[in-house]
């Protein structure tokens, strides 16, 4: 991995090579061997093993040595950096300006209208496609569990998105939120008294058949005063420092929620948490239950397609609130905001409301998205809400391009999708060898892709920008061109 | 009272490491004006060259003397860290000068997950360990049974702070890429059209950060004995808060937060609980943001238009 980072190493402003001589992209390509190997030198090249010797857990460490590997990364880069110096980097390319919308932003537009309707066809028809290709509803059970994750973070991104991408605020924090959504479904449907309370009124089994329906809206409802009560003291301070703060109240959210064990369970969370239900009708076996009522036969697996086409559901809800957001007058003051703060104030927009809307919308939906998470897996536990995830869903925001829907979405699904898929590669092992575990390399992945991103379109895949005002016709322009401001 | 002392020693000698760490992000915030995220894990990966060369030197070669295993410990870590932060600086930062305001941040996000996993998949999962090095100890006072100490490696830690500190003002306050460094954080395209090579200024800043980085590992691993590849992060925040709190930009203000906020974590875990005192560090970077944003010793920042 380090040698792909490596290789651009010198390209930034890489040495000048002259047209005709092979020597200066040999020397170029020999420099770049040589900082990669020392890069990867100690820390591929040896391997500090701890080894455990004896019953009263002493640890010692040994080395281990892997040349062969530093040898072949070292090669990788020498190679490709001196074909690449004497083909694409070569003096006498033609260097090809354009200012237009670049490839991708031309697909984006020219399949745009086509391909929204397609995604969500599919989006819809997925579990039955599933059931239909792998024989059988049980059988479907893995794909339609790897589409409600790919959906869950395709409704976070989109979440993620409103802050981000429209209007321009770094959020680290973003699981913060997904952890109050997550943890205010979890304590109030286990919750003692709420149970009772309803046992007395309408039924015993009440609290546990419609505890979900109740507190989807009241986690979206806290997660956003979380993110007002939290944003409000914050959204003053100039970018990066507003990253820095919504990482540290990730953290001590979590740190709170691992220490205050009386209220949260503490590290070893909260378990047995009541299931989804299909609007007040449990699945499961019983006369009651939603195979009995609606004649079919009992499988687990309506649960889990109806949990698929929820988490649907609450995407869709996510991205068309966006959609018309966007229209509004806040959506048009958070878009102003991310282009320039600076010419907002002048212009008399209270940037410091504006802000927070934008931060408690998406706060909001990051809750919905918890109190999803939450009746998923009927267990919550804050090493579920790791400063990974955050990272996770901004690396899809960023790949997918800040402020594009269905960037963010193609990112979510090909991260989360690709990561699945790279774990049933059997094949793999093969080449690299047994143990070779592909899912460890995932957040290696991600923060590549993060880093090549920035590099090579900062703003993302599909970056182009849909102006929301226009004389006559609509024109694309590529996000690249348009000028930020400080702010 | 005793407790007090030898709070306060372990307190200097944290903050001392959160100093050291502290510096890298001041200077680059002071010359390219963005918060070097990966910082905090170029920390963690300085201790891991100070590892492989500590087992190297002592499991390999068979070195005896402890201090002379730690003199080239010490440099190779520091030569090895320095070159990883210059390539950093070269890939990941120097191309996105110029590009929109979130561009650098985000890239500096994804370089600290890549090192951090990066040294994850390449060195494993778990704790590395290490021989405790020096293990002797000074006794300052003893009352009722309970100690105060003073260890030797305490002792190293504060007097190479502060003797490397020495040697970094000198750097910055009388030499002439000090002064090219200053000129740089002052106005950088003036400094350009006076001839001054900023890239190069630029590249070096993040080599000295580094190598700053570098000791505060290489005393890292020595204090605690043990290294994890997550260690990068935490560390790397209270570093930074240590710098917000110091005021950003001031490399005095570096030193006194990161001894502040060693202070503070010790004092913190001592008298109120162990298990908040990331929390408390964590507070104090929110709050000094919010009332405090200049920190200490820092100039209040003027938005230009």
């Amino acid at each position: 991995m380090a040698a792909q980072i490596a290789e651009p190493a010198a390209g930034g402003t890489g040495a000048p090579a002259r047209a005709d001589s092979f020597g200066p992209a040999l020397k170029d390509a020999l420099i770049a061997g040589l900082v990669t190997l020392g890069l990867l030198g100690p820390l591929v090249g040896f391997h500090a093993v701890v080894k455990d010797e004896g019953m009263n857990g002493q640890a010692a460490l040994g080395l281990d040595y892997r040349p062969g590997l530093v040898a072949i990364m070292v090669g990788i880069v020498f190679a490709g950096r001196l074909l690449l110096n004497l083909t694409v980097w070569s003096p006498n390319r033609v260097v090809a300006t354009r200012s237009g919308p670049t490839v991708f932003d031309r697909i984006g537009t020219t399949l745009g209208p086509a391909i929204k309707p397609a995604l969500l066809a599919f989006a819809v028809g997925f579990p039955f496609l599933a059931a239909f290709l792998m024989g059988g509803l049980n059988e479907s059970r893995y794909l339609v569990d790897v589409g409600i994750l790919i959906l869950t973070y395709v409704m976070l991104g989109w979440g993620l998105n409103i802050v981000v991408g429209l209007a321009g605020l770094l959020d680290l924090g973003y699981v913060a939120f997904y952890a109050v959504g997550a943890y205010t479904y979890a304590l109030l449907a286990t919750s003692a008294p709420i149970n009772d309370f309803f046992a007395g009124l309408l039924g015993a089994t009440f609290w546990a058949n419609w505890a979900f329906w109740i507190c989807l809206p009241l986690a979206g409802v806290f997660a956003g005063l979380w993110g007002m009560i939290l944003g409000f003291p914050v959204l003053r301070l100039r970018g990066d420092y507003l990253a820095i703060v919504t990482l540290a109240f990730g953290e001590i959210i979590r740190l709170v929620l691992i220490n205050w064990v009386d209220f949260t369970g503490g590290g070893a969370g909260i378990a047995s948490i009541p299931r989804a239900t299909f609007f007040g009708i449990p699945f499961n076996a019983s006369e009651d239950g939603f195979a009995a009522r609606f004649g079919l036969d009992f499988n687990p697996m309506h649960r889990i397609v109806f949990l698929y086409f929820v988490i649907l559901a609450l995407a869709l809800v996510t991205a068309f609130a966006t959609v018309r957001l966007r229209k509004l007058p806040v959506g048009r003051a958070w878009e102003a905001l991310r282009e320039d703060e600076i010419a907002c104030r002048s212009l008399g927009i209270n940037t410091t409301n504006v802000k927070l809307s934008a931060f408690a919308t998406g706060a909001m939906f990051g809750g919905f998205a918890g109190c999803f998470f939450a009746v998923r897996a009927g267990f919550v536990s804050p090493e579920s809400f790791t400063f990974d995830i955050s990272a996770m869903i901004l690396a899809i925001v960023v790949l997918g391009g800040m402020g594009s829907q269905i960037g963010v979405a193609v990112a979510a699904a090909v991260m989360m999708g690709g990561m699945e898929l790279l774990r049933n590669l059997g094949f793999l092992s093969n080449v690299f060898g047994p143990g070779f575990d592909p899912t460890q390399y995932r957040m290696l992945l991600f923060g590549l892709a993060m880093v090549a991103i920035m590099v090579w379109k900062p703003r993302g895949l599909v970056s182009t920008r849909e102006p929301t005002i226009f004389l006559k016709e609509r024109k694309a322009v590529s996000g690249d061109l348009v000028k930020e401001g400080h702010g | 009272m005793d407790i007090f002392v030898q709070q306060l020693i372990n307190g200097l000698t944290l903050g001392s490491i959160y100093g050291l760490i502290a510096i890298g992000y001041t200077m680059v915030f002071g010359i390219i004006g963005m918060v070097n995220f990966a910082h905090g894990d170029v920390f963690m990966v300085s201790a891991f060259i100070a590892l492989i060369c500590f087992l190297l030197l002592t499991t390999v070669l068979g070195i005896t003397s402890i201090f002379l295993a730690l003199a080239i410990v010490l440099v190779v870590a520091m030569f090895f860290t320095a070159l990883t932060n210059w390539a950093i600086e070269r890939v990941a930062y120097r191309p996105l000068r110029g590009s929109f305001r979130l561009a650098p941040m985000i890239s500096a996000i994804g370089m600290s997950i890549l090192l951090a996993n990066f040294v994850q998949v390449s060195q494993g999962p778990r704790n590395k360990p290490v021989p405790p090095m020096i293990g002797d100890v000074i006794v300052l006072m003893e009352r009722d049974g309970y100690q105060v100490t003073l260890a030797w490696k305490q002792v190293i830690i504060m007097v190479l702070t502060a003797a490397l500190l020495g040697g970094f003002w000198y750097l910055v306050q009388k030499t002439s890429l000090g002064r090219a460094q200053r000129a740089c954080e002052q106005d950088r395209k003036m400094a350009a059209l006076l001839g001054i090579n900023v890239d190069h200024t630029i590249s070096l800043t993040f080599v000295i950060g580094a190598a700053l980085a570098a000791v505060a590992g290489v005393m890292y691993l020595m204090y605690y004995g043990v290294v994890n590849f997550a260690d990068g992060f935490v560390p790397g925040v209270k570093a930074f808060t240590a710098a917000v709190l110091g005021g950003i930009g001031s490399l005095p203000g570096a030193v006194l937060g990161g001894l502040l906020i060693g202070l503070i974590e010790t004092f913190w875990s001592a008298y109120f609980s162990i298990e908040y005192k990331d929390v408390a560090a964590f507070s104090i970077l929110a709050v000094t943001l919010i009332f405090l944003p200049q920190g200490l010793l820092g100039r209040p920042e003027v938005e230009k238009v």
